[in-house]
């Protein structure tokens, strides 16, 4: 009987999104859904995952999981999965289970597949590359479990409303893997929406000159409302705003009901964090930008006395 | 405290062209003009910095076919001290655990206080592969990593997070991956780009790695290609009517 297990990352709020998404598509592959969720709030989530469809939990809220980076984790992961022998591990694809899955691969002689859009079966996963345009499948071979690394939002996480059945798991991690050591934590004070709930999504990217233009975009935020502002790498590199707004391959994925893209180009690895939205607009001045290609609707010509205009537009409709 | 410093470093095909699969459904490499990979210039950099101020050597270490040696001259004219290239053709469709293997064998051959990796590379992007690496060689990691400092055997870094950045101390021997936009990688200087043709150069096999044909066996293969479904062709407008037009765009979608 084929057993899946979900890699569950837990947050202050309990199971992060991700891991109800791919519980749900856990339902489709096998008759018996499992998670493992290590660290501070574990147990607690518990209920979360199980209506998500996790018939068994495993879960420790042991500190040092949150503590140290990768070594405990993925030392007490191939304990279990030694134990319980799963067909496949699911990860959502988070630097905190990057780490962990990586680590596996090697300990297990398992192979593990990155940035998969769709799980098809036990042994076959499908990814999208050349920015979404060829659509690729993957047979994965090799000793049991096969790990998968999921892009988030790939599925829509529906309950199921089933329980879990907790098992308690007993960290013992050797002190020789407590080395990679979380001493602070430094969050950037949000305010308003956050960019994977937002409604609207208001990108900027290179073509906006100057950082100090991104105030445009934060006024036009503030006039749509339930609306936050995003960017490409470009300018996060730059330094022109924090990581935490990056959209794309190696930022966050969005899927807003209106993605507004200003000033930026279309590369594949950005348009692989937003081309999932439902209605993409994006205003930039060359006619020839790639993104414009995959917008609903484009507007050729220049942002800064563009989004002026928009804002004014839009607080005339309002008022 | 003088330090070893290992850099992996990719070459990859050109960022700038547009990358094209073969009929085994492998990137197409061949005739393709390749680069050091861009993402792999920020560990360079940073294991240049370190060593520069603490003393010691950089080993650059790369897997891939012969025109790898492109990326190997361009990380030797940056400032590497010297590089190993493993070059075989069983290597050819290697996966990331092969890759890992391969990569750790390698770099289990020098004494290594540090082993810097990009976060991810810019044509295969699994960006696991160095925690893979790090297990293999039974020392911890300190991931994604936009600041690096190297301190009474400590190295410290400040790992980027979804909500800002944690602070990671971790005692050495190490994995550490670097993220874009950590440091500014130096350009090649002429002086540089001379003294690169004298640096040595170590070219392995895997059999001289000692790795067995089934650690060589790649365990994932692509099986099927097929083109994504293309959108419909949006509208376009520009000019006075444009602004106008997303407003009322905006409102159809009850956002405003
Ligand atoms: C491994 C890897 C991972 C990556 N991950 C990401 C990622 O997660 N997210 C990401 O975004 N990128 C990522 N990138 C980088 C990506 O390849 C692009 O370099 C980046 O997205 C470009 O940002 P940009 O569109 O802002 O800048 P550019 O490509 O420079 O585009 C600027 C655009 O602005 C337009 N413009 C200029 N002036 C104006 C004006 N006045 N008004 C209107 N338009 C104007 C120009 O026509 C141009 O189209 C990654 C790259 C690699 C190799
Ligand atoms: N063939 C290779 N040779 C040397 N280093 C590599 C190779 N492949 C990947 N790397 C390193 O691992 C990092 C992550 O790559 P990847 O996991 O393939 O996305 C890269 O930035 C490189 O530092």
């Amino acid at each position: 009987m084929a057993k899946v297990w979900v890699y569950a990352d837990i947050g202050p709020e309990g199971p992060r999104p991700s891991a109800l998404e791919l519980l749900t598509k856990a339902r489709d592959l096998a008759d018996t859904v499992e998670a493992v969720a290590l660290g501070p709030g574990a147990t607690g989530a518990a209920a979360a995952l199980g209506d998500y469809g996790a018939k068994t939990v495993y879960a420790s809220d042991d500190p040092v999981f949150g503590e140290y980076l990768g070594q405990p984790a993925a030392h007490v992961l191939a304990r279990l999965v030694a134990e319980h022998v799963p067909n496949l591990i699911m990860f959502a694809t988070t630097y905190d289970s990057r780490d962990v899955a990586g680590r596996l691969q090697a300990t297990t002689g398992s192979t593990l597949m990155s940035n998969a859009t769709d799980v098809l079966g036990l042994d076959r996963a499908r990814t999208e590359i050349l920015g979404g345009t060829k659509i690729v499948d993957v047979s994965l071979g090799g000793p049991e479990p096969r790990l998968v690394l999921v892009r988030p939002k790939s599925f829509a996480a529906e309950p199921s409303g089933g329980t879990a059945n907790v098992v308690p798991v007993v960290a013992e991690v050797p002190d020789e893997l407590l080395k990679a050591h979380r001493v602070e934590r430094h969050e950037e004070p949000a305010s308003g929406p956050k960019l994977e709930e937002a409604k609207v999504v208001i990108a900027g990217g290179r073509g906006l000159q100057d950082p100090t233009n991104f105030a445009l975009l934060e006024r036009l935020a503030a006039v749509i409302g339930n609306a936050a502002v995003g960017a490409s790498r470009a300018v996060v590199d730059a330094g022109w705003i924090p990581y935490s707004h990056q959209i794309g391959q190696t930022g966050k994925t969005v899927k807003p009901e209106v993605y507004v893209a200003v000033g930026i180009s279309g590369a594949t690895q950005h348009v692989v964090g937003m081309k999932q939205s439902k209605r993409i607009v994006a205003i930039n001045k060359d006619p020839d930008a790639p993104i414009l290609k995959l917008a609903d609707l484009g507007v050729v010509g220049d942002a800064l006395s563009f989004l002026p205009r928009l804002i004014e537009a839009i607080e005339a409709r309002e008022s | 405290m003088v330090m070893d410093v290992v850099v992996l470093a990719k070459h990859v095909p050109d960022p700038q062209g547009t990358p094209e699969l073969g009929e085994d459904f492998l990137l197409r490499r061949e005739g393709v003009d390749g680069a050091l990979d861009p993402g792999d210039e920020y560990p360079l950099e940073a294991a240049l910095r370190i060593t520069e101020y603490h003393g010691g050597e950089v080993t650059v270490v790369s897997m891939g076919p012969e025109p790898a040696m492109t990326a190997i001259r361009r990380a030797l004219s940056m400032g590497a001290h010297r590089a190993v290239l493993i070059t075989d053709p069983a290597l050819r469709g290697a996966d990331a655990l092969v890759t890992a293997r391969v990569l750790a064998s390698a770099v289990r051959r020098q004494p290594f206080d540090l082993v810097l990796a990009g976060i991810e590379s810019t044509d295969g992007y699994t960006g696991t592969l160095p925690m893979t690496v790090a297990e293999l060689l039974g020392v911890p990691a300190a991931t994604f990593a936009r600041r690096v400092e190297v301190n009474d055997r400590i190295v410290r870094t400040e790992r980027q997070t979804e909500e800002g950045y944690d602070v990671v101390e971790c005692p050495l021997p190490a994995v550490v991956t670097v993220t874009a936009g950590a440091t500014e990688p130096r350009y090649p200087t002429l002086k540089g780009i001379m003294q690169a043709k004298q640096k040595p150069v170590e070219r392995l096999t895997a059999a001289d790695l000692g790795l067995s044909p089934e650690e060589l066996a790649p365990t994932q293969s692509v099986i099927a290609v097929e083109a994504a479904p293309q959108k419909a062709v949006g509208e376009i407008v520009q000019g006075d009517d444009a602004v106008t037009r997303v407003a009322d765009f905006l409102a159809e979608a009850k956002v405003i």
